[in-house]
């Protein structure tokens, strides 16, 4: 389908190409079941940056204000890139692991505790 | 020599119907070059009722009168203090939202109005959008004048209209009407006139008028009065011109359902905001969202989609979806503010004890289960003075525009519903399956969405140089404001006025 326009040309420019972020890819990353932080947050990240780098200091800074995020077990965690079962390597690079433009990265954790229960 | 006076139906002939005119030199389709790229087949305007008939020199005297009142009334308020009469000054906060979310609206619908008065063939039908056009500027005017009172008293009334360009939760508001406006003149009408002003206004207008009047805001109360009568018109509008294209012919009918689908959704995605005013910001509560959802919309709703089905128009089927997330709408939003408000251009709180248990009454099946715990780890939060606030910025939706907070209601609503599509090469993101089905009937028009996280990413709010710059863009006082009601200064001069320590 498409939209019902005057001008069979018209077409929007898209807005948020690749080549717009100044050779950043987006990345959107979830903690899954943790609706302490409400939504999937979005950074803007070098493609060239070793995932290693990226959990120390993207997920180590913008999850760590939930309670439970110290008692990770961050070896028992289950990942996963645009919805599909994913393994980080940690020294090679976001490139290097598969990540695109405005991919979406979830991880899932262990721990039970009552916020747990609640998705909190 | 002596003058005839016509009678009414004489005078609304000769001042609507017969203002038109046939054309001789020039071919009518250049007169409304916009009445047919939509596929909507139109074969005979006469047979158009008129959902009213007043003509406009009655027009203007009504709402003159009206006019009349209406200020008598707001000077009234202003000499008497009336800001001093509401609940609580956290009340003031739902009309901040009204102001710089909803009223922008009403000038988006004056202009659009005005589009389909001029661009829709038939005399009748362009009379009363013309006249509903002149309502909604008189909406917004009348809702200025309220407010202004406000603004001299408390904060974040005062960049309304700078706001509304840029803001990332006002972007919701303002690309729905842009998507509306920027559609033919049939989907416009089918997009405001009937899903917005007559399926949904109940669920947007009243509770933020019955809001006020449980609250003791006169000012507001009293142009929600003023518009009653607009709104009456508007209704009988948006109703008529749904019959009318249904009527028409029958090829219409998919392209309205196509439009039903996609702008009931549209307008109850918005509502969320409303869901969560009156849930949460209302000092003294009016009902529950999900009651009024109940009342207004499966029940009102569930009869005019009886109605329509002689036509062949079908129900929404996401109907049962909504029905899942009335119990959890209003928790998930306030949640994202309160946690966001950092900026936000209205003050938050963690609900009170007395409120908690408001909200476990009316919601068994899922507040304590789900949203209380938050609450309490919130205030164990505030209590250690580690006030909690959200860092970074939330992933869009590329329809709606709305932070991915909806959940999985149906299955298990701990989870965030994810949806994707490729279009172009380039991956867009959804919250649910409609607004994945509407991106996918329009691509050309939603990949170019304003969406405000991309655009601060992008350096285009501010430039470069982080969120500060960027709540300077938005002209956003942090601190003032927004971020806690509690120690706000709009608190503190509350309690100055009230004599309270
Ligand atoms: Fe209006
Ligand atoms: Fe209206
Ligand atoms: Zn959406």
């Amino acid at each position: 389908m498409a939209t019902l326009a005057l001008r069979a040309d018209y077409h929007g420019d898209r807005k948020d190409s690749a080549d717009k972020f100044g050779g950043a890819i987006l990345v959107y990353i979830n903690w899954d079941k943790h609706l302490f932080f409400y939504s999937a947050k979005a950074f803007p990240l070098d493609p060239n940056m070793p995932f290693a780098a990226v959990l120390e200091h993207v997920i180590g800074t913008h999850f760590c204000q939930h309670p439970e995020y110290k008692d990770i077990d961050w070896g028992t965690v289950e990942w996963s890139l645009n919805n599909e079962p994913f393994q980080p390597v940690m020294d090679k690079s976001l490139a290097e692991n598969g990540f695109d433009h405005k991919c979406l990265l979830r991880f899932k954790t262990a721990e039970k505790s009552a916020f747990a229960d609640a998705g909190v | 020599m002596s003058t005839k006076k016509l009678n009414l139906k004489d005078k609304y002939r000769l001042l609507t119907r017969d203002l038109d005119w046939d054309f001789s030199y020039e071919d009518r389709k250049d007169a409304f070059p916009f009445e047919e790229f939509e596929g909507i087949k139109i074969t005979d305007w006469d047979k158009w009722e008129d959902p009213f008939r007043l003509t406009m020199d009655a027009y203007w005297k009504y709402q003159a009168e009206k006019e009349k009142k209406l200020y008598a009334i707001y000077d009234a308020f202003s000499q008497n203090n009336g800001h001093l009469n509401v609940t609580d000054a956290r009340y003031v906060n739902a009309i901040k939202i009204f102001l710089t979310a909803v009223s922008p609206g009403e000038l988006a619908a004056h202009s659009g109005f005005a589009f389909t008065g001029r661009h829709m063939g038939g005399i009748g039908a362009r009379i009363a959008a013309q006249m509903q056009s002149l309502d909604e500027l008189r909406h917004i005017q009348t809702q200025i004048h309220a407010m202004s009172h406000y603004n001299k008293f408390f904060d974040g009334f005062d960049e309304f209209s700078h706001m509304h360009d840029r803001v990332w939760y006002i972007s919701v508001v303002k690309s729905f009407f842009d998507d509306a406006r920027s559609a033919g003149p049939f989907e416009f009408m089918v997009a405001i006139g009937f899903s917005f002003e007559y399926v949904l206004t109940n669920l947007l207008f009243v509770p933020f008028m019955s809001g006020a009047a449980y609250n003791g805001d006169m000012a507001t109360v009293t142009f929600g009065f003023s518009a009653q009568s607009d709104e009456a018109r508007h209704m009988t509008l948006g109703l008529e011109i749904i019959k009318f294209l249904l009527e028409q012919h029958e090829d219409n009918v998919p392209i309205v359902q196509k439009w039903i689908d996609k702008w009931l959704w549209r307008g109850y995605r918005i509502l969320t905001v409303v869901a969560m005013m009156m849930d949460y910001m209302l000092p003294q509560k009016v009902m529950s969202w999900k009651e009024a959802w109940e009342l207004y919309f499966e029940q009102a709703g569930g009869a005019l989609f009886k109605d329509l089905e002689r036509y062949g128009i079908k129900m929404p089927d996401y109907t049962d979806l909504i029905k899942a997330e009335k119990e959890h709408l209003s928790h998930q939003a306030w949640w994202t503010f309160y946690t966001n408000s950092q900026a936000t251009a209205f003050h938050t709180w963690i609900p009170s004890n007395q409120e908690l248990d408001w909200l476990s009454e009316k919601y068994p099946e899922t507040f304590d289960k789900y949203y209380r715990p938050r609450w309490e780890m919130a205030k164990e939060m505030a209590d250690k003075g580690e006030r909690y606030y959200n860092e970074g910025l939330p992933q869009l939706c590329q329809t709606c525009q709305i932070p991915m907070i909806y959940t999985d209601v149906q299955n298990d609503p701990r989870d965030i519903v994810y949806r994707s599509t490729k279009y172009q090469g380039e991956r867009f993101h959804f919250c649910s399956d409609q607004c994945q089905h509407i991106f996918e009937n329009e691509p050309e028009k939603y990949v170019h969405s304003w969406l405000p996280v991309h655009q601060i990413f992008q350096g285009n709010c501010g430039g470069p140089g982080g969120l500060e710059k960027v709540m300077d863009y938005y002209k956003l006082d942090v601190g003032k404001a927004n971020m806690d009601y509690v120690g706000s200064p709009d608190e503190e001069r509350w309690k100055t006025w009230k004599g309270v320590a």
